[in-house]
């Protein structure tokens, strides 16, 4: 038997510098995609641009409406495109997070820092038998993971990317994003059941009960920033807060704090994350819904759920953390910039890139907290899970809820009132972060160990 | 025996209704409706259209799978399907707030509901499970006496075709009008859940025997 030649392995130098570019550039490319599709699929500039390349009336051009509507599907397939890249992405990130965190070396073998390692599992995990259990319901097994697709795809809709960067800026953008993810609940309840097996059903009835509860406390504190910006529409909560720190919505109102944490909690426990995960709890139900999944459909799953947490990052960030909002640019700044014509001008397009690059480093600043989350705080009881949401959640939910019904009023009279709570939390908030940061240093001296930030 | 005789009696009886019904309601609604109809208007199919039937369609069609599938958690399926197509309907009402409610209270409150109370039994694949008091003769009498009326309502009411508006949203009327004309109707709902959630608790609460 001929043995095929063996390739010379790549430099390390050339290796780091592949990884580097792959990793810049496929990212880079999905924002720029998203970047310039999601301002170039709206009406008007459809319009324009049909008006100035194909030189034709767009009233009675033919192909007007087939353009637009190609233009949103392809626009629909980039943001597809990217749910599953920026997933992937999240498992090398959080494996290296988890594995520093661990002291273990992590994901090393496939490109500089493993960093390959996302595409090699998805290829995996493709080439894989896609194996249904004999007892199984054959047609519900094989459908459950489309519906947690769906419910997934669909919040992309509503997502903001940048000041115009929207696919959609629903008028009903919040309540309808928090309203698809009931359809990731019927998947996992659909895999559960026709598994045909005790651990997936184990794990499908506990996900719906946790996901079903935590949607009144999320859902509760969701109506915090509501309240505060009087829009359901994801941009209108987003152009209702400024743009300092002091200025979001989770400084501003005391109340919107608590329902900050109380947000970011519940939707830990809707994501299935650590310390939520019971439905996938692998000490005690296998893999819980996934347990008979292999191939491409479990390949799905995880999809969806390392997806979710760009997900989640981008609406806590959207809801309290001031969204796209650049420091010292208004909506003024942006229609200057527009200019008159139906095609809006360069320095335009520059000012929703920077718009842009604030939103996805605040979305990945909570992605990153996510994980952070997981790998330190160790999986909670079933009771305890429901104590906390029943408990403490629901109540302090409401409490912020009232209390931000009577600050609304009292900001109305007197507008001071939000600057200074917006002064006093942000004060707060930097305090506790520096004490933080020195326990964190000490607890380390006392160990006899030092801060190290080289062994990536 | 006797069953056999009654359910042939109660299909010859039933096909014979509702043959009569079609050709009753065939000359007494049907043909002067399409009568009225102005003659050469011309109907533009876009690719909306297109939509509309197709979301119509598996309304009709989850509608269908609910009430004829053997097994109850296809009917949940089924069920899953009718509400979806019900909440694109709304979409194409232009009621966008509407049609986020139906996704969010029907898919996510009452269809998950459904689907954890349908695990929860072990008959799941027993068909005969489902009102099995009544069976063919009930539902084609239920048919009978229903379908006319549904019928001539959708047929004699002059149905009104409004263009909407292109951005008329609809959640800031929605909430001045529950908070002003229909505020006495919007509390007494709110009393039905109440009654609800005590009725649920006193159903599972169990005595704790002090022993």
């Amino acid at each position: 038997m001929a043995t095929t030649p063996k390739r010379p392995p790549l430099s390390p130098r050339a290796v780091v510098l592949i990884t580097l570019i792959v990793g810049v550039a496929l990212p880079g490319a999905l924002f720029a995609l998203i970047l310039v599709l999601s301002a170039a699929t709206k009406p008007l500039v459809v319009e324009a641009l049909i008006r100035k390349f194909a030189e034709v009336d767009p009233a009675t051009w033919p192909y007007t409406t087939l353009v637009s509507w190609g233009s949103v599907v392809v626009l629909a397939l980039i943001l597809l495109t990217f749910g599953a890249v920026i997933s992937g992405m999240t498992v090398w990130w959080e494996m290296r997070v988890s594995a520093r965190m661990q002291s273990r070396i992590g994901y090393n073998r496939a490109g500089a820092a493993g960093f390959f390692q996302w595409i090699a599992d998805a290829v995996k995990l493709l080439f894989k038998e896609d194996l249904i259990p004999a007892e199984a319901d054959r047609m519900l097994f094989r459908v459950a993971p489309y519906f947690v697709m769906t419910g997934f795809a669909l919040t992309f809709v509503a997502l903001p990317f940048g000041e115009s960067l929207i696919a959609a800026d629903l008028n009903v953008g919040i309540f309808y994003l928090v309203s698809v993810t009931a359809l990731v609940v019927v998947g996992i309840l659909l895999a559960g059941w026709s598994s045909n097996s005790k651990w997936a059903l184990f794990g499908g009835m506990r996900s719906a009960a946790q996901v079903v509860s935590y949607e009144i406390p999320a859902g509760l504190a969701t109506m915090v920033p509501i309240l505060m910006a009087g829009t359901l529409s994801m941009q209108g909560i987003v152009r209702a807060q400024g743009a300092w720190p002091w200025q979001w919505f989770v400084f501003t109102n005391p109340a919107a704090t608590v329902a900050f944490a109380v947000f970011f909690i519940a939707q830990l426990a809707e994501g299935n994350r650590t310390p939520f995960d019971l439905p996938e709890a692998e000490s005690e139900l296998v893999a819980g819904y996934l347990s008979e999944y292999s191939g491409f459909r479990f390949a799905i799953y995880f999809l969806v759920e390392f997806g979710n947490l760009w997900v989640m990052g981008a609406i806590a960030a959207t809801l309290f953390l001031g969204g796209w909002q650049i420091p010292g640019v208004g909506p003024e700044v942006y229609a200057a910039a527009k200019g008159a014509g139906a095609l809006p001008a360069p320095g335009w397009w520059g000012l929703q890139a920077l718009s842009m690059v604030v939103m996805v480093v605040k979305t990945l600043v909570v992605l990153n907290l996510i994980v952070w989350v997981r790998w330190t705080l160790p999986r909670i009881r079933i009771d305890q899970m429901m104590t906390l949401c029943w408990k403490y959640l629901v109540p302090v939910a409401f409490v912020t809820f009232v209390f931000t019904l009577l600050w609304q009023v009292l900001v109305a009279r007197q507008p001071a009132l939000s600057t200074i709570s917006g002064w006093v939390m942000f004060a707060g908030f930097v305090v506790v972060t520096l004490l933080f940061a020195r326990q964190t240093r000490a607890n380390i001296a006392a160990a006899g160990d030092h801060v190290d930030m080289t062994n990536w | 025996m006797t069953q056999t005789t009654g359910k042939i009696l109660g299909w010859i009886l039933g096909t014979a209704l509702a043959t009569g019904f079609v050709v009753v309601m065939g000359q007494l609604a049907i043909v002067p409706a399409m009568k009225a109809m102005p003659p050469g208007e011309t109907t533009a199919t876009g690719l909306a259209e297109v939509l509309f039937y197709v979301i119509a369609g598996l309304t009709i069609a989850g509608a269908a799978g609910v009430a004829l599938s053997r097994n109850i958690l296809y009917s949940a399926i089924g069920l899953l399907a009718a509400l979806l197509g019900a909440g694109a309907l709304y979409v194409f009402l232009a009621a966008d707030f509407l049609a986020v409610a139906q996704l969010l209270v029907y898919i996510g409150g009452v269809l998950v509901l459904v689907l954890f109370a349908v695990m929860l039994t072990n008959r799941i694949t027993e068909i005969t499970v489902s009102n099995a008091s009544l069976g063919l003769w009930g539902g084609a009498m239920l048919f009978v006496a229903v379908a006319p009326v549904l019928l001539a309502v959708a047929l004699v009411t002059p149905w009104e075709t409004i263009t909407p508006a292109a951005a008329a949203y609809t959640t800031e009327t929605i909430g001045d009008g529950l908070l002003t004309r229909w505020l006495l109707p919007f509390e007494i709902a709110s009393m039905v859940l109440l009654a609800t959630l005590v009725g649920a608790v006193v159903i599972a609460r169990k005595e704790i025997k002090a022993d």
